[in-house]
C-alpha cells in the first residue's frame, strides 16, 4: 500500500538510462488504477474518521459514549425529550431508545439500549474494529513471515517441525479455534501476567493476538512456497560464492523476494481480520465492555432490530464498507505487484 | 494409491491426537486457573468442584486425567454441562446435527449452482461491462459478514415488509424438523440458506473465474479448439471439467467446517438450534464441557472431511498421489 508508493526510484541513477525499480513500476500500476485508489481514498477517510472519534464526541455530541444514560434527556427540534421513550405498541411496556434524529449534535444515529449515542460509539467501535483488524493481521503477516524464512531457509528437520505445527493450526476449524481460544482467555478475568506486563481481560490485545494466531497458517503456506521457489535460484548462489552469512543471505537476498507476497497478502488479511473480529464480538467473545466494536455493537443492536434497526444496520454498513474497499484495494495491489497474473487472468 | 491412503489416514489420526491434547492441555493446564472452578462455569459450589475433580481425576497424574477426558467424551459419553443443570453434552450434540446439516445442505445446493453460473457467465461475458458488475457483486458478497446479512433479512421479511404478499409467507425465526412440517421446514431455512450461501457464492464465483481464464490459454484448450470442437463443448468438457478439480476440494473443505459448527453465526441470528448454536451458547456461559466436546467433535469431523477429500484429491490427480 504505503510502501509501495513510498519507494522511490534512486535518484542517485541518471535519468535517460535509470531502469526503473519494480516498486516504483507497482507503484505507477496502482495510481492509474481509478478503482483501487477510490478504495483507498475510502478506508482513508474511514480511518480520519474513526481516529476523530473522540472529537466527535466531545465538541460535535457532546455525550460521553461510553456512559448509560437511561434517565437522560436531551433536545430535539428544540424540544426536550427523554432518552429512553416510553415503549410503543399496543401495552406501553418497557422502553424504547431514542430514534436517529437529523441533528448531529444530538443522537444523529439514535440511542442504544443505554441509552448511549450510537453516531458516537460508532466511531469508538471503528476505532477498535480497525486497531484489532489492521493489528493483527500486520503481526500475523511479520510472524508468519518469519517462520517461513525460518522454515525454508533452513529446511530439513526445522522445516518438517514448523510446518507441521502450522497444518495443525490450520486443522481447526477457524471459528472453533477462535471461540474456544476465546472462551479459555476470557476466564481469565484478572488479566495476564505476561513476563512483567500485565494484559487485562478486556484488552484489545487480546482479540488481536488471538487472530494473528489463528491465521499463521494462511499466510505462512504460500510465503513458505515463496521462500522455496527464491532459495535456489542463482543470485543466491553467487551470494553463498561471496561469502555470504545466514542472516544476509535471508535478510537481503531471500526476504526482498518474498516481500511483494507479504505485501499482496496484507490488505487481504485486513478483510479477512475485521470480518473476524467482528463475527466474535458479535458471539460478545472478541472486543470486551468498556471497548466497543461494530460487532459488538451488532450484538447490542439484535434486541433492538424491529424498534430500531439503526443501532444494528449502522455499523454493518461501515464494515462492509470498510472490507470492501480493502478486498478491492487487495485485488489492486495483487495486479500492480503481479502483472503477470493479471495479463494471464485478464488477457 | 494405497500407500497414499495410509499415508494420509496416519497422518490424519496423528492430527486427531494432537488436538484432543492442545483441547485437554488448553481447558485444563492453563496456568493460573484452576479447571474444576472454570469448567463448574458461574454456579460452582464445592460439592460440584468436589464431584468434577472426582470425574476428571484431577488429582491424578496428568496422562491419567487426559484419558477420563476422552473416556468422558467418547466412550462413556457422560460429559455434564455444570452451567446448564447437568444436561449430557454428546447427546445434546448429536440432537442439534439434523438442524445444522439441513441448512448446511440446503445452503451448499444454492452455492454451488449460483458460483457456477456466476463464474461461467464473468468468464464468457469477460470483455463486456457484465463482467467487472458481476464480479463486484461477488466482492460485495464476501465482504459482508453473514450476521449481520441475516439481520438485515430478519428486519425486511419479518417486520418491514412482513406484512405484504413478498414475505407474508415467512414463518418466525427458528427451525421445524423435517419429519413434524416438510412445508414449513422448507419455509423457515430458505431465508437462512440464501444468508448462508451468499458469502461462498461471491467467493467461488472469483475463484471459479480466474481458473476458467487460466485454462482457457492452456495448450490443450487450443488443441481442443484447434481440431474443430465447437465453442460450447470446449467450455463444457475441457476448460469447466478441469477447473472442477479446485472447485471440488475447495468445496469439501467449506462444507466440512460449516457442518462442524462454521455455521453458527447463521444459526444464531435465525435462532436455527444446531451445533454452531450450541457452541454460542455454551461461549456466552463459559460452559467448558460443552465447548469441550463442541470443538473436539467439530476438530474430528473437519480432519476427516478434509482426508477424505486429499484422497479423492489424489485418486482424480495422479501427481499428488506422488508428492
Amino acid at each position: 500500500m504505503t510502501v509501495v508508493e513510498t519507494e522511490a526510484v534512486p535518484t542517485e541513477l541518471r535519468p535517460e538510462i535509470a531502469g526503473r525499480n519494480p516498486w516504483a513500476l507497482a507503484g505507477r500500476r496502482l495510481r492509474r488504477n481509478r478503482i483501487a485508489l477510490a478504495a483507498l481514498g475510502l478506508l482513508l477517510l474511514i480511518i480520519v474518521m474513526c481516529a476523530a472519534a473522540p472529537l466527535y464526541a466531545h465538541y460535535v455530541a457532546h455525550v460521553n459514549p461510553f456512559l448509560p444514560n437511561l434517565n437522560g434527556h436531551t433536545v430535539v427540534n428544540g424540544k426536550v425529550v427523554p432518552v429512553m421513550e416510553q415503549g410503543g405498541g399496543a401495552l406501553k411496556l418497557g422502553e424504547t431508545p431514542i430514534g436517529p434524529t437529523w441533528d448531529p449534535h444530538h443522537y444523529f444515529l439514535g440511542a442504544d439500549g443505554l441509552g448511549r449515542d450510537v453516531a458516537a460509539l460508532l466511531l469508538y467501535g471503528g476505532r477498535s474494529s480497525l486497531l484489532v483488524g489492521i493489528g493483527s493481521a500486520v503481526i500475523c503477516c511479520v510472524v508468519a513471515t518469519v517462520i517461513a524464512l525460518i522454515a525454508g531457509f533452513f529446511g530439513g528437520i526445522t522445516d518438517s517441525i514448523l510446518s507441521r505445527v502450522m497444518d495443525i493450526i490450520w486443522a481447526f476449524p477457524v471459528y472453533l479455534l477462535a471461540i474456544s481460544l476465546a472462551t479459555e482467555l476470557l476466564t481469565h478475568s484478572n488479566g495476564f501476567q505476561v513476563g512483567p506486563l500485565h494484559v487485562s481481560a478486556s484488552s484489545l490485545w487480546v482479540p488481536t493476538l488471538l487472530i494473528a494466531f489463528i491465521f499463521l497458517p494462511y499466510v505462512y503456506r504460500p510465503i513458505r512456497g515463496q521462500v522455496l521457489s527464491v532459495i535456489n535460484r542463482e543470485f543466491v548462489e553467487a551470494a553463498i560464492a561471496e561469502g555470504a552469512g545466514n542472516l544476509r543471505l535471508i535478510f537481503s537476498e531471500i526476504l526482498p523476494n518474498v516481500v511483494s507476497t507479504v505485501i499482496v497478502l496484507l490488505p487481504l488479511m485486513i478483510a479477512t481480520t475485521i470480518l473476524t473480529e467482528s463475527a466474535l464480538s458479535f458471539l460478545s467473545l472478541g472486543v470486551q465492555p468498556p471497548n466497543v466494536s461494530w460487532g459488538s455493537i451488532i450484538s447490542d443492536g439484535q434486541d433492538l432490530l424491529y424498534t430500531r434497526p439503526w443501532v444494528s444496520m449502522a455499523p454493518g454498513i461501515m464494515i462492509v464498507l470498510t472490507v470492501l474497499a480493502m478486498n478491492v484495494l487487495g485485488d489492486g495491489v495483487r495486479d500492480a505487484l503481479d502483472p503477470r497474473a493479471k495479463l494471464r487472468v485478464e488477457g | 494409491m494405497v500407500t497414499f491412503i495410509v499415508r494420509r489416514s496416519l497422518w490424519a489420526a496423528l492430527v486427531i491426537f494432537v488436538i484432543t491434547v492442545l483441547v485437554f492441555l488448553l481447558f485444563f493446564k492453563t496456568p493460573g486457573v484452576d479447571p474444576a472452578r472454570a469448567i463448574a462455569g458461574r454456579n460452582s459450589n464445592p460439592q460440584i468442584l468436589a464431584e468434577i475433580r472426582a470425574q476428571f481425576g484431577l488429582n491424578k497424574p496428568l496422562w491419567v486425567q487426559y484419558g477420563l477426558m476422552m473416556k468422558s467424551l467418547f466412550i462413556s459419553r457422560n460429559l455434564v454441562s455444570y452451567s446448564n443443570q447437568g444436561v449430557l453434552v454428546v447427546p445434546e450434540i448429536a440432537q442439534a446435527a439434523p438442524a445444522t446439516l439441513s441448512l448446511v445442505f440446503g445452503a451448499a445446493l444454492i452455492w454451488v449452482v449460483m458460483a457456477i453460473v456466476m463464474g461461467l457467465a464473468a468468464a464468457l461475458l469477460r470483455g463486456t461491462v457484465y463482467d467487472p458488475l458481476l464480479m463486484i457483486l461477488a466482492l460485495i458478497g464476501v465482504s459482508t459478514p453473514v450476521f449481520w446479512l441475516g439481520q438485515v433479512a430478519n428486519l425486511i421479511s419479518q417486520s418491514a415488509l412482513h406484512n405484504t404478499f413478498l414475505f407474508s409467507w415467512v414463518p418466525p425465526l427458528g427451525y421445524t424438523p423435517l419429519q413434524q412440517n416438510p412445508a414449513k421446514w422448507f419455509a423457515g431455512l430458505v431465508i437462512p440458506w440464501i444468508c448462508l450461501s451468499i458469502l461462498y457464492i461471491g467467493f467461488y464465483a472469483r475463484v471459479l473465474r480466474g481458473n476458467l481464464l487460466e485454462i482457457q490459454s492452456e495448450d490443450y484448450v487450443r488443441t481442443a479448439r484447434a481440431k474443430g470442437l465447437t465453442e460450447r463443448r470446449v467450455w463444457t468438457r475441457h476448460t469447466l471439467r478441469n477447473s472442477m478439480i479446485t472447485f471440488v476440494s475447495l468445496f469439501g473443505l467449506d462444507f466440512g467446517a460449516l457442518v462442524a459448527g462454521g455455521a453458527l453465526l447463521t444459526e444464531v441470528v435465525f435462532g436455527i438450534h444446531g451445533v454452531g448454536y450450541l457452541t454460542y451458547q455454551a461461549a456466552t456461559q463459559l460452559d467448558l464441557p460443552t465447548i469441550m466436546a463442541t470443538v473436539v467433535y467439530g476438530a474430528i469431523f473437519i480432519v476427516l472431511a478434509n482426508t477424505l477429500v486429499d484422497i479423492g484429491y489424489a485418486w482424480l490427480d495422479p501427481r499428488v498421489r506422488m508428492g
